[in-house]
């Protein structure tokens, strides 16, 4: 047992500050900070300065232009990025697709997008989600039907996240109705240019337009668009879950929050005093802390078991319900802390919009209460 | 970044593993905890054999371990195989003795299994506060003589020797060793909910040596182990009830079905796993900074504490509850588990004492 890192590992984390220290622009670290949206436009940006360096597609092989790196490398990149306020890498190219062609994509797929992945030509979103296929994804009835050198798609997508800024999206579609309904699904990126997509964004909660429904109207995308095998889609996508979990349950994010969460109950009051010294308060952040340290502990331990980058299916479950859930109370806290200022639409930081977007994160990626479902069929050995 | 025990850990660990599932099996223990003694020296003798006593000192103290995650691998087991002798008694007053340099020539018979220790931290009204002492000390020609009361101690019955603390004349705090038997001192015994024995010491110009009287940042160093020692012996104790309660899930039926496939039982269990290796983390933080400066061990050791006392508390709820009516009876081994986890709460400060304790040391930090 050894809970400290190399001087390696030190020496590469002051790297990493330092590149984030000269590029990173202030006026992006200050949106980050105060809970606000980045354009299109700032995104780019971003990732055309993390690429500069070779730091965009983190979990890549060397050889496609990834970094190469160990787990405790991309941990501590990660880490870096939150304490500096950095934004997050928009993860539909770099973090979802990449990996999927990386593994199961011809090599004229890999050679034609995964550059375009990394200069910024493309921008990505995920067509998983439908009207009718949330948990239940694998009851999606987007079809695709083979028409001589294409498929015509019809269906609808939803809930997709920033795709008003897409050109492509790659998206699980019914190849088949026989058996089972996970055995008919396949894999196909398509052009958002395409004739017949109607993009139709969808107003959240906290007023913002994030995600979008998404109309297939006799859609034709070239039969060399599918990735894989026909009907094998879903292994595809289940490799996304078992894949690249470092960032899963949020640590690094959480632990920037709450730092900004106890300079806020210093400066907020209760009876005169700063709410950080309000018994009831005080316990409830000391609370979360500390299931935050341990979660720190617990997500480092899962990553350095799995090694190769894939953890066993139920930790990666455990991760994102209890990471997301600290998460979550983080910022109940913050809004709580603000009191009656919590209340106006711009609240202070965004913070009442940050804790209602939020919400989102018990929802997305197979809901807490599946990922239950997936820990406890596990554990219980009840099969899939 | 590292979470695998070193192989001479692993090894110790494996040993003293195999030796309790072949030499403490349930009914061994259970006659061994509602004995007379509540405590057998056979057994305790056998494990200091094995140097299980070793492994919680010290190389200057003629052991060859007391780091943070030598405790964790032999309180681990312990903890698996619901063990009743006086482990931590043994543990905190031995280090007593080490960290104040004396009577090296008990340390040497306690790491041979010879003599026993105990450690009384608690009085009546000291509700966890290592600080809060009312037990005498006074001097009479050179002679120190204690007069008070400590109560729940351990294993106190087997104790040959007890390291207690007391407050002087001056006010400040010293740590005594007493001898078992001499005159004034009195020995309350009692059964113990989660097996063994305990008991209440009374003193009464009880003649005592003095091992240092500036003792509590010692108090604190040595509950700190004793805190750690705990936290590993309940992730022991969680571990069993955690996989009794997942083998009860999928072989008891009701309604024509194991009762694993009803959704609201999956959540439940679902739940406990994840309180458990979140402990399992806070133990290990907890261990890893036991020779880390003062407010790093404390504040680690306060959130270990914490986390175990409320995982400890839902681990045995829960696996009572998911067992239903069986859940309820002494014949199944599962439930002294459960009073075990929940006891541990009750030593050396429970959820809301470390939580509070926690909020302090940040605020002073």
């Amino acid at each position: 047992m050894d809970l400290t890192f190399t001087p390696a590992e030190e020496a590469f984390r002051a790297e990493v500050r330092e590149f984030l220290a000269t590029n990173l622009p202030p006026a992006l670290a200050e949106k980050v900070r105060h809970h606000q949206r980045l354009s299109k436009r700032e995104h780019e940006q971003w990732h055309a300065i993390l690429n500069s360096r070779g730091w965009l597609a983190v979990h890549w092989p060397v050889e496609y232009g990834g970094t190469g790196w160990t787990i405790t490398q991309s941990y501590l990149f990660e880490d870096e990025l939150s304490r500096a306020h950095a934004p997050g890498v928009v993860a539909f190219g770099p973090s979802m697709l990449g990996p999927v062609l990386i593994k199961y994509g011809s090599e004229a797929q890999k050679r034609h997008w995964l550059p375009r992945i990394l200069d910024g030509s493309d921008w990505w979103c995920q067509g998983y989600s439908e009207p009718g296929a949330g948990s239940d994804l694998a009851s999606l009835k987007t079809s695709a039907v083979r028409e001589g050198d294409h498929y015509l798609v019809n269906g609808q997508k939803t809930w997709t996240t920033l795709g008003q800024h897409a050109n492509m999206i790659f998206c699980l579609v019914r190849t088949s109705t026989e058996g089972r309904k996970q055995e008919g699904i396949s894999f196909l990126l398509i052009d958002m240019k395409t004739p017949g997509i109607e993009v139709r964004p969808i107003i959240l909660l906290d007023g913002v337009h994030e995600v979008n429904e998404i109309f297939f109207t006799n859609v034709k995308v070239p039969l060399e668009n599918l990735v894989g095998t026909e009907n094998k889609g879903w292994t595809y996508a289940k490799y996304l879950l078992t894949y690249e979990r470092t960032g899963i349950a949020g640590v690094s994010r959480s632990i920037a929050a709450l730092k900004d969460l106890r300079r806020m109950a210093q400066t907020q009051l209760r009876n005169g005093k700063p709410l950080a010294e309000d018994p009831l308060f005080a316990a409830r952040m000391a609370r979360v802390e500390i299931d935050l340290e341990n979660m720190r502990t617990t997500n480092l331990r899962v990553l350095l078991a799995s090694g190769s980058g894939a953890a066993p299916l139920e930790m990666g479950a455990l991760l994102k319900i209890r990471g997301t859930e600290i998460r979550q109370e983080i910022t109940r806290l913050a809004r709580i802390a603000l009191g009656p200022q919590a209340q106006p639409f711009f609240a202070p930081e965004g913070i009442t919009a940050q804790y209602l977007n939020y919400r989102k994160l018990s929802i997305f990626g197979g809901s807490n209460e599946v990922q239950r479902e997936i820990i406890g069929k596990s554990l219980l050995e009840m099969g899939p | 970044m590292n979470f695998t025990h070193s192989e001479d850990r692993r090894m110790l660990a494996d040993t003293l593993g195999r030796h309790l599932d072949q030499q403490y099996t349930l009914d061994v223990r259970h006659r061994v905890s509602g004995s007379a003694q509540g405590w057998s020296r056979e057994r305790w003798l056998a494990m200091a054999e094995l140097g299980v006593i070793g492994a919680l000192f010290d190389e200057q103290a003629g052991g060859y371990g007391g780091k943070g995650f030598d405790l964790a691998v032999v309180f681990e087991q312990l903890g698996r195989s619901l063990v009743v002798e006086p482990f931590l008694g043994t543990l905190m007053a031995g280090q007593a003795l080490t960290k104040t340099g004396c009577r090296s020539d008990l340390v040497t018979q306690v790491m041979a299994g010879e003599t026993v220790l105990a450690f009384a931290s608690e009085e009546p009204q000291s509700r966890y506060d290592f600080a809060s002492i009312t037990t005498r000390a006074e001097q009479h020609d050179g002679i120190w003589m204690l007069s008070g009361c400590k109560s729940v101690v351990p294993q106190l019955e087997a104790a040959d020797h007890v390291v207690l603390s007391a407050r002087l004349g001056t006010g400040s705090v010293g740590l005594f060793l007493v001898e078992s038997g001499k005159p004034g001192v009195t020995v309350n015994g009692y059964k113990m909910v989660d097996g063994g024995r305990g008991g209440d010491l009374l003193l009464e110009r009880a003649s005592a040596t003095l091992l240092t009287d500036e003792a509590l940042p010692l108090l604190e160093e040595i509950t700190a182990a004793g805190i750690v020692a705990l936290c590993w012996e309940a992730v022991g104790v969680m571990d069993v009830l955690k996989k009794s309660t997942l083998d009860y899930l999928r072989t008891r039926k009701q309604f024509g079905v194991p009762i694993a496939k009803f959704q609201a039982l999956q959540h439940r269990i679902v739940n406990v796993v994840i309180e458990v290796e979140q402990a399992r983390s806070a133990a290990i933080n907890a261990a890893a900074a036991l020779e880390a400066p003062r407010d790093a061990r404390e504040r680690a050791v306060s959130a270990a504490k914490y986390t175990i006392g409320r995982a400890g508390t839902l681990a045995a709820e829960e696996s009572i509850q998911m067992h239903g009516g069986i859940g309820m009876s002494w014949d199944l081994p599962l439930s002294h588990y459960a009073k075990r986890a929940l006891m541990i709460g009750h030593q050396l400060g429970d959820e809301d004492h470390h939580l509070s304790r926690f909020i302090s040391l940040a605020a002073t930090a």
